[in-house]
């Protein structure tokens, strides 16, 4: 390829970094402004002056913290158990020949596909009658079975690329089979299912149909449903900067994992959902 | 003799070891996937089957005595009613335009990401930011951005004080904008897979043999990456379909926004309406199926590679 284009491509590249970004500086703007550069009438781009206030009105609201740690906790949780599920059956496809194999893959598939909106209302009844409604267990449940297809498929395409001979060679060279298991296949399979635990975390961490009808306190409100909640410090002022502040606060660990580990999930978004 | 005889009996019991490994092995792949199936079934078959059942009531949670069979009337009157085909044409819009343009963008997204050298780990991670972000922060991002009193949108474009809220096309562009803007690299990613798959000395010798970049692209790459296209469109068809929350936050479905599984949510949640509600939920449920089945069997679309079979 000739310098120029290269040139071009690379220029090509720098307008989609600016198309990616654009929104979160945006946002980071109106997080730093004070909230009387929203009245102004005239609103501009860059704040009047820089502020973080917001932040610190933000973290003063029990809304708001409660939200976050109901988010943490159960986006954590949700996350943890649908991999330990997931890995179970990722092994089961990946070295296993039985006969649900197929079933399995075609009821995740359709489970990727289910309107999750056709779900609130039976479930708001039945959570009722159960009394999960407005409990973590209540979010977390629903936040697994749409995760699962997602975890599947991602571990599945990753457990069979494992050269799982290896485990039986270590033996033969007189590993026991824990270690031999410990030290060859914990290592190889590790980088899959941390992978695959980021995008089931992202998952989670993005739900708001559930988590606005499953809660109504702040028993379980996660974040984002929280955000529609937002009130400003008094009547006469805009909510706008704090939402954003509170948003820029949920932004910080999808930009932190992204920056870690960008080549891993690209490798998992593209191996788990057209392998190739 | 002998030998004859041990040799016979030595194969039976080689069959009987092989045979009695393969039923462990099934054992243990049913019982390694049975939690994977009670999971998934539990929160989506059974309240599925629940709402079939609701749908066939006059039932509201305000009112629970008064709850009477009524058959299929629940569906007459939401078929007969205009809100729903308000709410089925705001979707179908949505889903078309949304889906039309990632479609596009993604494959440039994706090509440029084929392609470019300098800078493409910057890229490549800059383009997970909109995926990785909340819908609902991305909402609110664009909502502020086109707003009277906190935008910058209409400063830039010298608007004035155009309420872009305040009617039903401006505010749907808002909504499939911020959409677009959210959804379009996961698409890319996907179209990306497809693309490394092109086989490159095709391209070239069509090059050699004087093809221009147009001709290429049609005649070559995109019939080679065909099946990564379908399962693209499938999976964001579906998704757009589903819509929620972004106008939810932009509009809360004021000005004919309200998409289907807001009218769902809204009947079951706000209003408790749950015969109502349940009849929604069974429809959009349906429509959910009828894509789905005309993807699979009239566009042919491949779901093996998805499915993970071999």
């Amino acid at each position: 390829m000739s310098a120029r284009s290269t040139r071009w491509w690379t220029i090509a590249g720098l307008v989609i970094v600016v198309y990616s970004f654009f929104p979160l500086l945006w946002m980071i703007m109106l997080a730093f402004k004070p909230a009387s550069d929203i009245v102004s009438g005239k609103p501009q781009f860059l704040p009047t002056s820089w502020t973080f206030d917001n932040f610190t009105e933000v973290f003063g609201q029990p809304l708001f913290t409660r939200a976050l740690i109901n988010s943490i906790g159960i986006a954590l949780i949700a996350t943890f158990l649908s991999v330990i599920i997931a890995m179970f059956a990722a092994y089961a496809i990946a070295r296993l020949d039985f006969p649900g194999k197929k079933v399995l893959l075609s009821l995740a598939l359709a489970i990727a596909m289910f309107p999750q909106a056709a779900l609130v209302g039976p479930l708001f009844n039945m959570w009722r009658n159960l009394g999960i409604y407005d409990t973590w267990i209540g979010l977390i449940i629903p936040y697994m079975t749409f995760a699962l297809p997602l975890s599947i498929w991602t571990l599945s395409a990753f457990f069979r690329q494992i050269p799982w001979e290896m485990e039986h060679a270590a033996q033969v060279d007189g590993a026991t089979s824990w270690q031999a298991f410990r030290k060859v296949i914990v290592p190889l399979a590790a980088p899959g299912v941390f992978t695959t635990a980021i995008l089931t975390f992202f998952f989670c961490w993005n739900d708001f149909l559930f988590a606005i009808s499953l809660t109504s306190t702040d028993n379980a409100r996660t974040v984002p449903a929280a955000l529609a909640f937002f009130q400003g410090a008094s009547y006469f002022q805009s909510a706008v900067p704090y939402i954003m502040a509170a948003s820029v606060v949920v932004t910080i660990p999808v930009v932190i994992l992204v920056l870690v580990f960008q080549r891993r999930i690209v490798a998992g978004l593209t191996s788990g959902a057209v392998k190739g | 003799m002998t030998t004859i005889d041990e040799r016979a009996k030595h194969s039976a019991s080689h069959r009987a070891t092989v045979s009695s490994r393969l039923r462990g092995e099934r054992r243990l792949g049913t019982w390694l996937t049975l939690p994977s199936y009670v999971v998934m079934l539990l929160v989506t078959a059974y309240p599925l089957v629940y709402a079939l059942f609701l749908s066939l009531y006059n039932y509201r949670l305000t009112d629970p005595a008064g709850r009477t069979f009524v058959g299929l009337r629940n569906y007459g009157v939401i078929l007969t009613d205009p809100v729903w085909w308000n709410d089925f044409a705001t979707t179908l819009f949505i889903t078309v335009v949304t889906v039309a343009i990632e479609l596009v963008l993604g494959f440039m997204f994706a090509y440029v990401m084929l392609r470019i050298i300098r800078g493409r780990g910057l890229m490549r991670t800059a383009i997970l930011i909109p995926y990785g972000i909340v819908t609902v922060v991305s909402a609110f991002v664009w909502r502020y951005g086109f707003a009277i009193d906190s935008g910058f949108v209409n400063g830039w474009l010298h608007l004035g004080d155009f309420n872009w809220f305040g009617e039903r096309w401006s505010a749907l562009f808002v909504i499939c904008l911020s959409e677009i803007w959210k959804t379009t690299p996961f698409i890319s990613l996907l179209l990306l897979a497809g693309l490394v798959q092109v086989p490159e000395d095709m391209q070239e010798a069509a090059q050699v043999d004087g093809a221009t970049a147009w001709q290429r692209l049609w005649k070559i790459t995109l019939p080679n990456m065909k099946a990564a296209i379908m399962v693209a469109l499938l999976f964001r068809t579906l998704d757009a379909w589903r819509i929620f929350d972004n106008p939810f936050v932009m509009t809360g479905g004021a000005n004919n926004t309200e998409t289907i599984s807001f009218l769902a949510y809204r009947q079951n949640v706000t209003l408790v309406n749950l015969g109502m509600g349940s009849a929604v939920s069974v429809l959009l449920f349906l429509s959910v199926v009828l894509i789905a089945w005309i993807f699979i069997k009239v566009f042919k679309t491949d779901l093996s590679q998805v499915r993970g079979d071999e």
